[in-house]
């Protein structure tokens, strides 16, 4: 349990995919101009990142590793080199699925999420969390929580910049740094200010 | 070569960079610029990965029905990737070890998909290519520019070779330990992007909101 615990709050805070890891960048940037947008795709990220990263764990254990194949005969079998292109492919499809079921039966949170669903495919933290699952071999319980960690503090990150970006409008911001610039550099202070918490240990 | 075709080579460099002016790619990048080896590396990659990636869907563009387009798109960049992934373990092992996952995630680095999709499913195959070769080194010049600073000032090599001798080791510089961390990354390119707008007053940005004078009325 303090194992979990311990986990939750290092993939939160101290490896945040976004401020330290540099995951999801584009869309960070991109959607953080209002904070109401960026709780609704923090959101998404968090619930596609909770389910993507146990199931891409399950398809590696089960069928991807080396000897994973034994139960069929197919001891020496190794097919780690399908990785990504499973990966992503199954990210693509839990999207899909997700947004169909939404739809259905959660209609008003589909509206809500919107065009953020499908863009959530292509967002370098769900495919990298679960490179760094794979990398850092983590089991089924640990999984779970590290999506649910990684998720949550990458939404974190992106409604705190979208709060501070809203009070930027008035700040007098010289002309070359306007816009993508100043972003660039509050996510750096940001991300300094994550910084300390390097060294919590549960 | 023709002038359009340098135009579509060159253009993206700087006049349309895709990491400070289209907000492209910034992602599964940053993270490996704190040395220049394994960022030169990684701009290989990307290179080939977009170069390929954009004759291949160029070729292919009239036979793609357009309600399927991303994904086979997307297993397109997935394969190429998977390529990159496998002799970069297979010929430079410790370089791959310390790009990790960052090879990976060129699948979902934003410039190989928006390029395919804006540029290669519309254009003939030859300037594809070099619509993707134009904005692999965009990409590299901001890449090695940012590795460059840090591994320079960061820890006062090039390369892995010493050019700045460490007060560690009774020489006279004293390494900026944060330029090796992640803030200092978003910081440098923050600056460049003030810089390269200072230079080309056209990309800056319009404020969303202008500050107003205010006046008092005398009565």
């Amino acid at each position: 349990m303090e194992n979990y615990l311990s986990l939750l709050v290092r993939s939160i805070f101290i490896e945040n995919l976004a401020l330290s890891f540099f995951l999801g960048m584009c869309t960070f940037l991109a959607v953080s101009k209002q904070v109401e947008t960026a709780l609704g795709l923090g959101l998404a990220v968090v619930v596609v990142q909770t389910i993507t990263v146990p199931t891409n764990y399950l398809i590696y254990t089960l069928v991807l590793q080396e000897g994973a194949l034994s139960w069929a005969g197919l001891e020496e079998v190794d097919l780690s080199f399908l990785g990504l292109i499973t990966y992503i492919g199954v990210i693509a499809a839990m999207v899909q699925i997700l947004e169909m079921a939404l739809d259905k039966y959660f209609p008003a949170l589909y509206h809500a999420l919107g065009i953020f669903l499908p863009l959530i495919t292509v967002n370098c933290a769900i495919l990298g969390g679960s490179l760094f699952m794979v990398e850092r071999n983590y089991d089924f319980g640990e999984s779970v929580v590290y999506g649910l960690g990684s998720g949550l503090g990458w939404a974190l990150a992106i409604v705190a910049l979208a709060g501070v970006r809203e009070k930027l409008k008035y700040s007098d911001v010289p002309d070359g740094l306007q816009g993508l610039g100043i972003t660039f550099i509050i996510v750096g202070l940001m991300s300094l200010a994550f910084m300390s918490f390097s060294g919590i240990q549960l | 070569m023709s002038d359009s075709a340098r135009k579509i080579l060159v253009s993206p460099v700087i006049d349309n960079n895709p990491i400070t002016l289209q907000v492209l790619g910034i992602c599964s990048a940053l993270a490996v610029t704190t040395q220049l080896a394994p960022s030169v590396v990684m701009c290989l990659a990307v290179i080939v990965v977009l170069a390929v990636a954009n004759v291949s869907v160029s070729l292919i563009r009239n036979h793609m029905p357009s309600s399927i387009r991303i994904i086979i798109q997307m297993t397109i960049i997935a394969s190429l990737v998977i390529l990159v992934d496998q002799i970069l373990k297979a010929y430079a092992y410790e370089i791959s070890k310390q790009l990790s996952v960052f090879v990976g995630l060129i699948i979902t680095n934003c410039i190989v998909l928006g390029r395919a999709e804006a540029f290669a499913s519309s254009n003939k195959p030859w300037p594809s290519l070099l619509d993707g070769i134009g904005h692999g080194i965009g990409y590299s010049v901001i890449l090695l520019a940012v590795a460059f600073v840090r591994e320079l000032f960061g820890s006062g090599r090039l390369f892995g070779h010493q050019i700045l001798p460490l007060v560690t080791d009774g020489g006279w510089y004293n390494p900026n330990g944060l330029l090796l961390l992640a803030p200092s990354a978003f910081i440098l390119i923050g600056l460049m992007i003030w810089a390269i707008r200072a230079w080309k007053p056209v990309q800056v940005e319009k404020p969303d909101y202008e500050i107003r004078v205010h006046r008092i009325e005398a009565i």
